[in-house]
């Protein structure tokens, strides 16, 4: 593995050949540390591990919903925890972030509760967004906007709000993850482009996870890696482990805290690996080797953190059991709860399409009604 | 005669034509390897090799743009849209390109070319990988669009779009891939472009539907039979542009009453336009105003889809109001 892991300074997050092309690191898979440790609290550090066990035991979760058909549908995070706690982690209160559909552990960091995401997945009564959408999470009280599910098109949204955020004069980051697939659309060009422009206080964060489905990213494009596509645009590229927490969180830090201070938008591809399928409808054995998703589980970002946070003496393993037992059983009871809640009533569908809902919209819900009428009277279910 | 699905009559009719001609090739995201996610496009790349069964980058307008240049070159592309949902980001290249490069080089250029996928609703795929979106693409001329009910049709229709020399969109209800299986004959044939079906004969009034909402339409004729003694004749439009108005036409001279379902919102679906045809030139065969049983004019929902879209109730309400007046 070697010569691609490359020491370098993250003082000035300039343009560098080398970073794009290299992959910063700070802990190895056996973690030890090989690169300069981000300088937080040991608090802070420990923090970072339980927001990666959280998101660990509710996506076990929402996949077992899915399973019995409590869940439409599901995109596994299993094994890309860094990357979303580690991106989360950098930001403030204030800032915003522009996610995709597999970042849990960025929902939590941000401050949304399980119970919100398991009423979302399962879009119960208490769903925030309505049951609008599978897939899709985010609350405006955390400042985190629920994606669209075509990859990449929020890109340009994260720029706007970023641009909006420097046009009035506040401090506010905005962060946007997405995947490699979604690097290969004219949104990610058009978004990047804007940023460089108009030295948008934005962060863009490549959850390089490898697939696009069934593409792999020697076959998504012919750049050498994501990182360099920044340089096009005058953004600087970064690449990073994405199965290190640290580095994704000194990077992200490094690059929130360059565009608060108007040094304007960085581009960091956090190089992970999607262990699972790509949703619950998926099935990589028809694209993939065993081998490889199996060599791959052998990295896996929470194992690699946790053996650092053991050497560094703030974790013991019987501490370490505490966390995941208190975790497991607060979680599995959230998940009775919110299994019992009930259905979003019919009327939902005409919820949010305008301010106020138009008089065809009014007729409509009329039609609804009666429709349901009718079938109690024919004793007939389409449900 | 074998007994197959939609999946595997579109695979079959993709699989002929690539045979029969070697100007003809597969792109999309997911098509390769993976087969397509419905596996539409299984086993293709076995056969022709990545040449001509090609795992495209992620983007709609690459997909597109790149398919339009290449029939203007002189190959025939069949292009998948993985769901049709995200074809909006090929938008562009479909409106300002593709539907006008006969108009725009003087007739000297063409781009014969299929853009197919899947679409609607019924599976709980939420707003993203549910709609009903042939509206935008009926309304740019210079396209042809197209949407099979049954596995016999989407052979034919595939076969007839490929041999074609204007570009299709082709529209694939998901929630039948695999749910309605026939005998469909073995080896070659065509389903002409623009000829509707009759599905069911009737007298008192028509249903002109299409997709899947042919067999929401079935199933009610026979409520309504039970129940009034209402006989109902079903067309299947199967080519949604240019549409069989002679069929329409001919079928409203016998019962006089037209309800027309589609699963596309109300306001401006295709309902809109064939009642305002059938208004503007054949007023006085109607007995009863022209009724539209339509998706509400909302984005798709996760929740409550099958009362969203047109199901028994609401053709039923839409019928007795043909049926009263």
């Amino acid at each position: 593995m070697g010569s691609i892991f490359k020491k370098y300074s993250l003082e000035d997050l300039g343009f560098n050949v080398e970073e794009a092309l290299g992959l910063y690191r700070v802990i190895d898979e056996d973690g030890n540390v090989v690169g300069e440790e981000p300088k937080v609290s040991g608090e802070k550090l420990l923090e970072m591990y339980v927001f990666m066990v959280r998101a660990r035991i509710l996506d076990d979760w929402i996949l077992k919903l899915q399973r019995i058909g409590k869940v439409a549908i599901h995109a596994p995070n299993k094994g890309q925890e860094a990357v979303a706690v580690g991106a989360a982690s950098a930001l403030d209160k204030g800032d915003w972030l522009f996610p995709s559909y597999r970042e849990l552990g960025a929902y939590l960091v941000r401050g949304l509760s399980e119970e919100e995401i398991l009423d979302r997945a399962i879009a119960d009564a208490d769903d925030p967004l309505k049951g609008a959408e599978f897939a899709i999470y985010g609350n405006r009280e955390y400042n985190v906007v629920p994606a669209p599910v075509p990859v990449g098109s929020h890109i340009p949204l994260a720029v706007g709000a970023a641009m909006a955020a420097k046009i009035m004069g506040h401090k506010t980051v905005v962060m946007a993850i997405f995947g490699d697939g979604a690097t290969s659309r004219g949104d990610f060009h058009s978004g990047l482009n804007f940023a460089g422009v108009f030295k948008a206080p934005a962060v863009f964060v490549i959850q390089n996870n490898q697939y696009a489905i069934s593409l792999h990213v020697t076959r998504q494009t012919a750049a050498k890696t994501l990182a360099l596509k920044g340089a096009a645009y005058g953004v600087p590229g970064v690449r990073v482990d994405g199965n290190d927490v640290l580095a994704v969180f000194s990077v992200a830090s490094k690059a929130v805290e360059k565009a608060r201070n108007g040094g304007g938008p960085t581009l960091i591809e956090a190089l992970t690996y999607r262990v699972g399928p790509h949703t619950t409808a998926d099935d990589p054995g028809r694209y993939r080797s065993q081998e490889e998703a199996k060599a791959f589980e052998k990295l896996d970002p929470i194992d690699r953190y946790r053996k650092y946070l053991i050497n560094r003496g703030l974790l013991s393993d019987s501490e370490d059991k505490r966390i995941w037992g208190e975790w497991g059983l607060k979680i599995e009871d959230i998940v009775k709860k919110c299994y019992n809640k009930p259905p979003l009533p019919a009327e939902v569908i005409f919820y949010n399409v305008y301010s106020k809902p138009t008089w065809n919209l009014i007729e409509q819900m009329g039609e609804l009604r009666e429709s349901l009428k009718l079938l109690e009277e024919l004793g007939l279910e389409v449900e | 005669m074998p007994v197959v699905n939609m999946v595997q009559a579109l695979n079959s009719a993709l699989r002929e034509e690539m045979r029969r001609d070697p100007r003809i090739i597969v792109l999309g995201e997911d098509v390769g390897r993976r087969g397509g996610v419905f596996l539409v496009t299984e086993g293709l790349i076995e056969e022709f090799g990545p040449e001509r069964v090609i795992d495209t980058p992620l983007t709609e307008a690459g997909i597109v743009g790149v398919a339009t240049g290449m029939a203007m070159y002189g190959l025939k592309p069949v292009a998948e849209i993985q769901f049709i949902d995200f074809i909006y980001e090929a938008f562009d290249q479909i409106v300002t390109n593709l539907s006008k490069i006969r108009r725009r080089t003087g007739g000297m250029y063409s781009a014969p070319l299929i853009v197919r996928g899947p679409c609607c609703g019924g599976v709980k795929g939420g707003m993203f990988h549910s709609q009903s979106n042939e509206s935008y693409f009926i309304h740019t001329a210079g396209l042809i669009v197209v949407m099979p009910s049954r596995p016999y049709d989407a052979k034919g229709l595939l076969k007839a779009s490929i041999r074609g020399e204007d570009p299709v969109i082709f529209l694939e209800p998901k929630i039948l891939y695999r749910t309605v299986k026939e005998e469909i004959p073995d080896g070659d044939y065509i389903v002409p472009i623009g000829e509707s079906r009759i599905v069911k004969e009737g007298s008192d009034a028509t249903i002109v539907t299409w997709g899947a909402m042919v067999y929401q339409a079935l199933e009610t004729s026979k409520l309504v039979e039970s129940k009034h003694g209402w006989s109902i004749e079903i067309i299947d439009l199967r080519t949604l542009f240019p549409y069989d108005k002679d069929s329409i036409i001919e079928s409203l001279e016998k019962t006089g009453r037209l309800v027309i379902v589609h699963e596309a919102p109300k306001t401006l679906g295709l309902g809109a336009e064939i009642a305002a045809y059938i208004a503007e030139n054949y007023i006085e065969l109607l007995k009863a105003p022209i009724i539209r049983v339509a998706g509400f004019d909302t984005p798709f929902p996760l929740v409550h889809e099958k009362l969203y879209m047109p199901n028994i109730a609401r053709i039923y309400m839409g019928l007795s109001k043909v049926m009263s007046y």
